[in-house]
């Protein structure tokens, strides 16, 4: 199941306004998403909440002003793919257009049939207080203009200092309005109103500031992150790729330099891309997949390196590991082969590696004897560490070579530190 | 036997363009698409055999593709071909009912093989994705998408994925167990469907519908 894209980084479900699919601030298709209904419902809840007193309206600038704007978070491929025109984006349809406008109208009829019948805001309230907040509409609106946003958002320089000059100066007035008409209860009471009033002032001027500069916040940081790691990639692209893409023009005609560049190129890319990030001196897996990019490079033939389970590289391990890169050189060297593969099993107890190649073979009879490469290096230096190997091979059919070590419990490290037991036949 | 039609999905001409020089006279290429809503218009419309079927694509990838054409189209099998190789990616797309895995530096002939297999009914599990589904049994790698209650594996399907693994092709995996290559297919095709229905109650519904039991 793919994540919740409503839940935020601390797992709270919030609800915001799409930037991509709205037609006036976007909150009730963001309350629609949040809570799940059909957008019509929301506004149509908008709209008859509108005819008590305006409650709608206010409602409806208060949640333009406090839901945070969400724009559309895309993988970088994703964002591509939109560019080059292989997606297509969701609009708002021309039906749902003219089913708000339709929805809006008849909301604006009932207003004011309510008016007509007196029971609605008080008679001469009515125009200044639809004009004012057509008003705020308007301001707000502004505010969420790009333009606005970075303007609003600066905490230095002249537009900071003006705006706080301004609410000193609202401060400041309201002090000697109250030291011009002193005394009395009815100076308090001015003074009062007239705080009150320069409070108001004040929060229309700061307070969308404000809650814009809480809001962007996440929103900046994620962008930050996002741009860094855009960085990152292509930074390692031309750092990996480019250079092995110049490398591979320049040796265009050498088709075996060509593939081992690109089968190292590709092994790179893959250890960034999955996260193969293990180290060599780390464990067993890494270790093999090490040796095996080792004998891809020097001997040029592939080595396919499939791991089920992993181990931490300790002397038996190591040894392990050791033998296996012997082998895989044997087969890259002897075996005339175009590909050689290496599969890795680890249970916790035991620890296998096989090593198999389809090439020439060879019959063990006559070579055994002689060759110190296949019993030195591999045979007698697993069963050193109290492991098995085995080699089968014959003429026309191809090598594997199996690898297999105990492997020794994690849990006491000081195994090898501990002094033997004193033994009586050795007594002289 | 007829030549068996092929659709190939990818996002990337030139790739599609390659296998398509790889593959076609063996097999009738009939389609190809680069996103999940030319796939799905176009296979609905050409009814493939199998599906080349990329993982990584714009709109939803792989995953949406077979989404929204299994119920409608229960005949036509899916094949991975993936550059990727995150165990995620791969078990994820053969638990949403693919039939088979297989990287893209397949040589052409392999996948020739590859594709008349998984028309067959058979499963082909490369020898990356025999690991990756012996992790997966064994809870050594941690994936979303499989469950707690994945069936065990017999002791003969593990041999026979461990053999897969380690590069065997089924008749050597046959010569070396002493069975027949029937038998195992027979050993793969339930090891895949182990992996695509993960509990023991799907398995058994499985089963129950198919009159085993």
């Amino acid at each position: 199941m793919s994540p919740d894209p409503l839940r935020d980084v601390d797992g709270y479900r919030r609800a915001y306004r799409p930037a991509d699919r709205r037609l006036v601030g976007g909150v009730s298709a963001g309350l629609a998403e949040h809570l799940g209904v059909p957008v019509l419902y929301v506004r149509l809840a908008f709209i008859v909440a509108t005819w008590v007193q305006g409650i709608g309206v206010l409602a409806y600038l208060l949640l333009w002003r406090f839901l945070p704007l969400r724009r559309p978070d895309l993988s970088p491929g994703l964002e591509s793919a939109t560019r080059r025109g292989l997606r297509s984006r969701t609009r708002t349809g021309p039906t749902e257009i003219a089913q708000t406008i339709a929805l809006g109208a008849v909301g604006i009829g009932v207003l004011l049939l309510i008016q007509a019948t007196g029971r609605g805001i008080g008679g001469g309230l009515f125009a200044p207080l639809l004009v004012a907040v057509v008003g705020l509409a308007v301001i707000w609106r502004q505010f969420d203009d790009v333009a606005w946003e970075r303007w609003m958002r600066q905490t230095r320089g002249w537009a900071f200092a003006s705006r706080v000059a301004a609410g000193a100066a609202l401060v400041a007035l309201a002090g000697l309005y109250f030291l011009g008409k002193e005394g009395g209860w009815g100076a308090a009471l001015n003074l009062a109103s007239a705080l009150v009033i320069a409070l108001l002032g004040i929060g229309l001027i700061l307070g969308p500031w404000i809650s814009r500069l809480l809001g962007d916040l996440g929103e900046e940081r994620r962008e930050r992150v996002r741009s860094q790691e855009r960085a990152d990639v292509a930074a390692h692209l031309h750092d990996s790729v480019l250079q092995t893409l110049a490398l591979l023009q320049k040796n265009a005609g050498d088709a075996a330099t060509v593939a081992t560049l690109a089968r190292r190129q590709e092994r790179e890319l893959r250890a960034w891309l999955y996260g193969d990030d293990e180290q060599a001196g780390d464990s067993l897996v890494g270790a093999l997949r090490a040796a095996a990019a080792d004998v891809e490079d020097t001997h040029r033939v592939p080595v396919e390196v499939i791991a089920v389970g992993d181990a931490p590289l300790d002397p038996d391990a190591l040894a392990l590991a050791r033998a296996a890169r012997e082998a895989m050189i044997n087969a890259a060297k002897h075996a005339k082969v175009d590909r050689i593969d290496v599969y890795a099993e680890t249970d916790g107890h035991t620890a296998d590696v096989f090593v198999r190649d389809r090439g020439v073979g060879f019959d063990l009879a006559t070579i055994a004897g002689d060759r110190m490469g296949v019993r030195g290096s591999i045979v007698d230096r697993v069963e050193r560490h109290g492991g098995l190997a085995s080699i089968r091979s014959s003429p026309g059919e191809g090598t594997e070579v199996a690898l297999s070590v105990t492997l020794r419990p994690r849990e006491s490290p000081s195994t090898t530190a501990t002094p033997e037991p004193p033994s009586t036949e050795e007594e002289p | 036997m007829t030549t068996l039609r092929v659709a190939i999905v990818d996002d990337h001409a030139m790739f599609r363009t390659g296998v398509r020089a790889e593959i076609d006279g063996p097999v009738d290429v009939v389609a190809e698409a680069e996103d999940v809503d030319s796939a799905v218009t176009v296979i609905a419309a050409t009814q493939p055999d199998v599906v080349l079927l990329d993982v990584h694509m714009p709109g939803g990838g792989g995953l949406e593709v077979m989404r929204r054409l299994q119920a409608r189209h229960p005949g036509t099998k899916f094949l991975a071909l993936s550059v990727s190789d995150a165990a995620e990616d791969v078990i994820g797309i053969i638990r949403a009912g693919a039939r088979g895995y297989v990287t893209k530096n397949i040589s052409g002939p392999e996948l020739l093989d590859a594709i008349g297999r998984v028309a067959a009914g058979d499963a082909v599990f490369s020898p990356r994705l025999a690991g990756f589904v012996l992790d997966a049994f064994a809870g050594t790698i941690e994936i979303a998408q499989v469950d707690e209650d994945l069936d065990r594996l017999t002791e003969r399907e593990r041999e026979v994925m461990r053999l897969i693994a380690r590069g065997y092709a089924y008749k050597e995996v046959a010569k070396e167990l002493f069975i027949s290559i029937k038998t195992v297919e027979t050993h793969v095709s339930s090891v895949l469907r182990k992996l695509q229905l993960s509990s023991r109650h799907e398995l058994t519904r499985w089963a129950n519908d198919r009159r085993l039991i």
